[in-house]
C-alpha cells in the first residue's frame, strides 16, 4: 500500500487491474441498468468520468480543510454539484441521451465509483494524482460498461448502435437490413434474455470472471502470498486462532 | 485392470454398493425412453431431432467445459445425456435446433460445470435452461409452437406454458376445445415433447421406483398436493384429474423434483419439499399469469432445499445419551 505509484500507474490500475466494475464491484447499479445499448452505455461513462474527475480534483484540494466527521456530506455536495452541471449540460445538448439515461444521469450522485474514490483515493492523494485516478478510473468504467453493452445489445437486439450522442450508425444500418436486426438476417433470432435483467447479470458474471483471470496472470506473482495470507479462509481458520498454521 | 478400484479409501460408515452414478443415470434413461417414444408418435420425427441435438450438444458441451477447465472427463457418467433428455422434453417440438444448442450449453456450462460439475449445480440444469428459453424466445415458447404435426384428431390453439393448461381457470373451469383426460393420459394433445404423455411417465417412474432409483415420497406428495389443492378449488373432481395429468406436472413430479443434488436427503425434508412444489405449482396455475407453473415451483424448492435440510437435520445417533451420561457425571 506504502508503496508509491508513478502517475501512469495510477491511470492504467482502471482499466483492468481495479478496473472499478470489474474488480472492484463497484457502480453495479448504473452498469445493469444502462448497459442495454452501447449508445447509453459512452453516454453513461463520459458523464461519470466527468464527475468523477471534477469532484476528485475539488475533494483533492479541500482535503485538508474538510473536517473528518462530515466528510461524507461535503464529498456529496460536490459531487451533486458537478453532476447537475452534467445533468444541465446533457439536457441542453443531447436531449435523446438524457431520455436514454432518465433516473441513473441524475443518481450519478450516489454512484459508489465517484464516492468510492474520493474517500478511498481523492482524500489521501495530491490534486494531479486523483485527477489522473479519476481519468483513468472513469475510463475504466465507460470500458467495462460499453463492452457489457455490446454483448448484451448484440445478443439481445441483434443490433450494436455505434452512436454517440445521436451522431453515428448502427450496425443495421451498415448492412441495410430495414427493420430486421442482423441476428434474424442470418437464420438466428435475438436471444431476448440478454436485454432483460438476468441477462445482465449473466454477461457481468462473465466479464468479471474475464477481468480477474486477466488480472490474475499479469498481477502479482502468486509466490508472494504463503501461509494463512493467500488462504480465503483465514478469518474463519481454527488452526490461525491457535496460533498454527496449517500444512497448506 | 482392475486394481484401481479394489481398495477404496473413504470415510466410515464403510458400506460397499454395487450402485454406481453410471448404472443410476442408465436407469433414468430407460425410464425416460416410453416418454420420448410417445412424443414421436404424437409430434413425429422433429421430436426426435430436438432430443437427438438436445442429448448430443449437452454431452459435447460437457466434454468441452471439463476439458477447458482442466478436470477429469465426467461424461462416462452419462449425467449429460439425461439432462440433454430431459431437456429437450422440455421443450416444443418446433423449436429451432440452435435455440436447442443454446438452452444446452446454458444447462450444461452455466449451471453445472460453473458450479462445479455433477453433485454441485444448485438448480436443476434442464429446467433451469427451460426457463432461460423461455425468456429469451418467449415466441418460441408459446403460442402454437407446442401443436403437433399428427395430434390425433386435434387441434388445440398452443397457449403459453403447456398447452392443456390454458384451457383451465378457476373462473370458467374447462373451458370448450380441452382435450379429454383420455386424450391427457395417452398424451395425445398439444405440448413439451415429453410432458404429453402420462401413461409413458407414469411407466417410467414406476420403473425407477421398482428399481430403488427415486423414493416415492416427492412424486407422491407433490401431485398429491396439487390434487388436494385443485380439487378444493374447482369443487370437481373432472377438473382435478385435468391439472393432474395436464401439463408438465408428471414430468416435474417423477424426473425433474427427485433429482438427487437439488431434492432433500432426509424423508421429512422430501415430503416438506414436495408440499412447497404443489403449493407452488397451485398458486402459480391459479392465480398466477402464467398458466402452467411447474418449472418455476420446482426451482424455487431447489434453492429452497439447503434451508430445508437444516430444518430437518437429523439428531446424530448418540447425541441424548451423552448428554444423560454427562448429567450422571455431574450427579
Amino acid at each position: 500500500m506504502a508503496e508509491k505509484k508513478t502517475l501512469g500507474q495510477e491511470f492504467s490500475k482502471g482499466l483492468i487491474k481495479e478496473n472499478p466494475v470489474l474488480r472492484l464491484v463497484l457502480g453495479t447499479c448504473p452498469t445493469l441498468a444502462v448497459s442495454t445499448s452501447i449508445e447509453n452505455a459512452i453516454g453513461m461513462g463520459v458523464a461519470a468520468t466527468m464527475v468523477l474527475i471534477c469532484s476528485n480534483i475539488v475533494i483533492s484540494a479541500l482535503r485538508k480543510v474538510i473536517p473528518n466527521k462530515v466528510r461524507i456530506p461535503c464529498y456529496i455536495v460536490v459531487i451533486a454539484a458537478f453532476v447537475t452541471i452534467v445533468q444541465l449540460v446533457v439536457k441542453a445538448f443531447a436531449p435523446s441521451l438524457d431520455e436514454g439515461l432518465g433516473i441513473y444521469l441524475p443518481l450519478i450522485v450516489v454512484n459508489c465509483i465517484i464516492l468510492g474514490r474520493a474517500e478511498g483515493f481523492a482524500n489521501k492523494n495530491g490534486v494531479l494524482a486523483s485527477a489522473i485516478d479519476g481519468i483513468g478510473m472513469g475510463v475504466g468504467f465507460t470500458i467495462a460498461l460499453t463492452l457489457m453493452a455490446a454483448i448484451r445489445e448484440f445478443f439481445g437486439a441483434g443490433n450494436l448502435t455505434l452512436k454517440v450522442i445521436g451522431y453515428g450508425t448502427t450496425l443495421k444500418d451498415i448492412f441495410h437490413l430495414g427493420e430486421t436486426d442482423v441476428l434474424s438476417a442470418i437464420g438466428l433470432e435475438p436471444i431476448l434474455i440478454f436485454i432483460l435483467a438476468p441477462g445482465g447479470f449473466f454477461t457481468f458474471g462473465l466479464l468479471m470472471a474475464c477481468a480477474n483471470k486477466i488480472a490474475e496472470s499479469k498481477g502479482k506473482p502468486k509466490a508472494e502470498l504463503k501461509g494463512c495470507e493467500a488462504c480465503p479462509m483465514a478469518a474463519s481458520c481454527s488452526m490461525k486462532a491457535e496460533g498454527k498454521e496449517c500444512a497448506e | 485392470m482392475e486394481l484401481n478400484n479394489k481398495l477404496t479409501v473413504s470415510a466410515s460408515p464403510h458400506v460397499k454398493s454395487a450402485e454406481t452414478t453410471t448404472g443410476i443415470m442408465l436407469d433414468v434413461i430407460i425410464a425416460l425412453l416410453p416418454a420420448g417414444i410417445a412424443s414421436i408418435f404424437v409430434f413425429g420425427i422433429r421430436a426426435l431431432l430436438v432430443i437427438a441435438v438436445s442429448v448430443a450438444s449437452c454431452v459435447l458441451a460437457e466434454y468441452l467445459s471439463r476439458k477447458a477447465m482442466k478436470r477429469d472427463q465426467t461424461i462416462g457418467d452419462l449425467s449429460a445425456v439425461v439432462t440433454g433428455l430431459l431437456l429437450a422434453y422440455n421443450l416444443p417440438s418446433t423449436i429451432p435446433v440452435w435455440e436447442v444448442i443454446f438452452g444446452a450449453i446454458v444447462a450444461i456450462v452455466v449451471v453445472k460445470q460453473m458450479f462445479g460439475g455433477i453433485g454441485q449445480n444448485f438448480v436443476n440444469p434442464a429446467l433451469l435452461a427451460r426457463i432461460v428459453l423461455i425468456s429469451a424466445f418467449p415466441s418460441r415458447m408459446s403460442a402454437g409452437a407446442f401443436v403437433g404435426t399428427n395430434v390425433v384428431g386435434w387441434d388445440v390453439d398452443g397457449v403459453t406454458g403447456a398447452t392443456p393448461m390454458g384451457l383451465i381457470s378457476l373462473a370458467d373451469g374447462i373451458k370448450d376445445g380441452a382435450p379429454s383426460l383420455m386424450h391427457l393420459f395417452l398424451g395425445t394433445t398439444a405440448g413439451c415433447i415429453g410432458e404429453v404423455s402420462a401413461l409413458a411417465l407414469l411407466l417410467g417412474g414406476i420403473y425407477l421406483i421398482i428399481r430403488k432409483v427415486i423414493s416415492p415420497i416427492i412424486p407422491c406428495v407433490y401431485i398429491g398436493t396439487v390434487a388436494l389443492i385443485m380439487l378444493i378449488a374447482f369443487g370437481d373432481v373432472n377438473a382435478m384429474l385435468y391439472e393432474v395429468l395436464g401439463g408438465g406436472l408428471m414430468i416435474g413430479a417423477i424426473f425433474m423434483a427427485t433429482d438427487y443434488t437439488t431434492s432433500p436427503i432426509t424423508d421429512k425434508g422430501k415430503i416438506i419439499y414436495a408440499l412447497g412444489c404443489g403449493l407452488l405449482t397451485c398458486l402459480i396455475r391459479l392465480f398466477g399469469s402464467l398458466p402452467e407453473g411447474v418449472s418455476f415451483s420446482i426451482i424455487i424448492m431447489n434453492i429452497l432445499v439447503p434451508h430445508i435440510e437444516n430444518w430437518t437435520k437429523p439428531t446424530i445417533f448418540g447425541t441424548v445419551k451423552e448428554k444423560k451420561e454427562k448429567k450422571e457425571a455431574a450427579e
